[in-house]
């Protein structure tokens, strides 16, 4: 059992201001990173003796539109199962140059996740072997769980925001 | 010149027989298995790469039946959210409905009574055996075995008649409220329950056994077929019986117990070679142990009440809607999901019929999440699908989808 102390004192000692935003949500460590560093912190984490954060939970994007330069996020998931203990390590890219190096070199797994990313903000992997829609169908010339798209019609008038504060 | 050496393999079974490697130049079938197609038991395609009889290569295409609901999500209230999870593993829906509300829980700092988590923990196991039955029995369908499939319906039938006496659904069931349970076990329910895990089910599922485990037909078609090391499953992020078929031990209830798990004695039980047979034998072991487990919450169900003081998100009971003001108002507040949730991250996993179904939660203060992601274990074990099929044939690939457990609700959200 390795607590979230040891591994911060750890990643700390080796990265250093290449990590920053430590921070510690509902007991999670999370991280934050740059897109140069990803593939060198992961591989890390992968590798290391001790913690063994050798299972890749999950990827997935978020889109923030107020967070300007950075309205991108890429969040991945790290499990270690030998020492019980995980990690979120995020990074932001900017709108105007979205991409991030691909995971599938380490994970086998993180293949359909990147691509369900990819689907769905646009984020681009590179290095990934295919990136291409995935739960959406290939003529779709947007990425539609970005904010730009809302859920209701903007224009509709029969209800009232002031009562139902929508 | 031996007439022997004169024949060039163009097939895998003849390169097989003359233990030489299959000549490159020469056409492959492609065959579609799917996107409906009997034996793909939901809606997804494969395209096949036969070589032969044999598979050479394949590739999946997804998202049949995608509903958006991480987009929808954005825009619902937290409560309307759990009709959503229902629809992702339709065949456990109480086990993703129960996650979310320990999201949720976990966001909000609710802490939900004991007999209420008592509660959870029996209608999730009894979501895990119906899911586990389903998917073994459909196994053997696939194999050639219908009437096993027939043995076990009855009992998932009587799994369904507890649901209905819990939330009054079957399939879609949105059991549940965050802070406890909607109603309280009844009588009836605690009956039923009795009835299945005590007598019923421990009996049918020895008549199931004994017609699968050591069958010889059932054995020659699942063992060895589709395994993968518990290394190469891990890279592929398999988790849950598929993973466990492998050798790893990893179950979400044990390595961070949520809803008190920790309070209850079961065993992992483990496979060594990850192939269909050892999957099948897994979640025949987890039907067992998922008995274990309920027979242990009934005999110490805490008394107490069954959901926690929590005005502002938990529904007051419909008399005092009539009779007061306060309860009222809280009503209308969030039956209208007027109520704000903290801002704050959140990821909560729990082990669902098929692996870690984990929710990850970013609320920004609003009455809905700002991002919400499942990880839906169906949709990240499946990309290992073509790989475990590799030389095998069609019909071994029917039975290796099978027991993988593919439901295509999970797969696409």
């Amino acid at each position: 059992m390795v607590s979230n102390q040891e591994v911060v004192e750890d990643i700390v000692a080796h990265f250093g201001e290449k990590l920053f935003n430590l921070e510690e949500p509902y007991g999670l460590l999370t991280v934050t990173t740059q897109r140069e560093n990803i593939l060198e912190v992961i591989s890390y984490l992968n590798d290391h003796e001790k913690f063994r954060f050798t299972f890749l939970t999950d990827i997935t994007g978020i889109h923030i539109p107020d967070n300007k330069g950075a309205e991108f996020g890429v969040i991945y998931h790290m499990h270690s199962w030998e020492n019980n203990v995980r990690i979120r390590i995020k990074v932001f890219l900017s709108e105007n140059d979205i991409n991030i190096p691909s995971m599938t070199g380490i994970f086998a797994g993180a293949n359909w996740m990147e691509r369900e990313t990819f689907d769905f903000y646009g984020i681009i992997f590179t290095g990934h072997p295919n990136l291409k829609r995935i739960l959406n169908i290939d003529e779709m010339d947007y990425f539609p769980m970005r904010k730009e798209y809302p859920l209701e019609d903007a224009t509709r008038e029969d209800k009232i925001d002031a009562l139902f504060g929508r | 010149m031996t007439d022997q050496e004169l024949i060039i393999p163009t097939t895998a079974n003849e390169a097989l027989a003359l233990n030489q490697p299959i000549v490159e130049d020469h056409e492959y079938t492609t065959l579609n298995l799917g996107p409906t197609h009997p034996a793909t038991h939901g809606i997804f395609q494969n395209i096949l790469q036969m070589d032969g009889d044999r598979i050479v290569s394949g590739e999946q295409t997804v998202g049949y039946i995608h509903r958006a609901f991480e987009k929808i999500a954005e825009r619902r209230p937290f409560y309307q959210i759990t009709t959503l999870t229902d629809r992702m593993n339709y065949c456990s829906s109480p086990i993703n409905n129960f996650g979310w509300h320990l999201t949720v829980e976990k966001l909000l700092g609710i802490n939900v009574p004991k007999r209420a988590q008592y509660i959870r923990v029996i209608m999730m196991e009894l979501a895990r055996i119906s899911d586990h039955l389903i998917c073994n029995s459909i196994l053997g369908v696939d194999t050639g075995a219908y009437s096993g499939f027939l043995y076990v319906m009855q009992e998932r039938e009587k799994i369904y008649e507890i649901y209905e006496e819990m939330c009054g659904a079957r399939l879609t069931t949105n059991m549940g409220r965050f802070g406890g349970m909607e109603r309280d076990l009844s009588p009836t329910a605690i009956a039923k329950i009795r009835d299945l895990v005590n007598n019923s089910l421990p009996r049918i599922m020895g008549e199931f056994e004994k017609m699968f485990n050591r069958n010889r037909i059932f054995m020659d078609r699942t063992v060895n077929v589709g395994g993968i090391t518990g290394k190469r499953a891990m890279e592929y992020g398999f988790t849950g019986p598929n993973l466990r078929a492998a050798g790893i031990d990893y179950d979400v209830r044990v390595m961070e117990p949520y809803s008190s798990y920790e309070d209850f004695d079961f065993e992992i039980p483990v496979g060594h070679n990850g192939d269909t047979y050892d999957r099948f034998m897994v979640r025949n072991g987890e039907i067992h142990e998922s008995m274990k487990i309920v027979r242990q919450a009934l005999e110490n169900l805490p008394e107490g009440p069954y959901y926690a003081n929590e005005d502002h998100y938990y529904l007051p009971p419909k008399r005092e809607v009539y009779r007061n003001m306060e309860a009222l108002i809280y009503h209308f507040k969030i039956v209208m999901g007027e109520i704000d949730a903290p801002a704050g991250e959140v990821y909560q996993a729990v082990e669902g019929g098929n692996g870690e179904v984990g929710f990850y939660l970013v609320s920004d203060g609003g009455r809905a999440p700002f991002r919400l992601h499942f990880r839906r274990p169906s949709f990240i074990y499946y990309q290992a699908y073509p790989e475990m099929c590799k030389g095998l044939t069609i019909s071994d690939a029917v039975a290796i989808m099978s027991s993988l457990n593919v439901i295509a609700g999970e797969l696409d959200a």
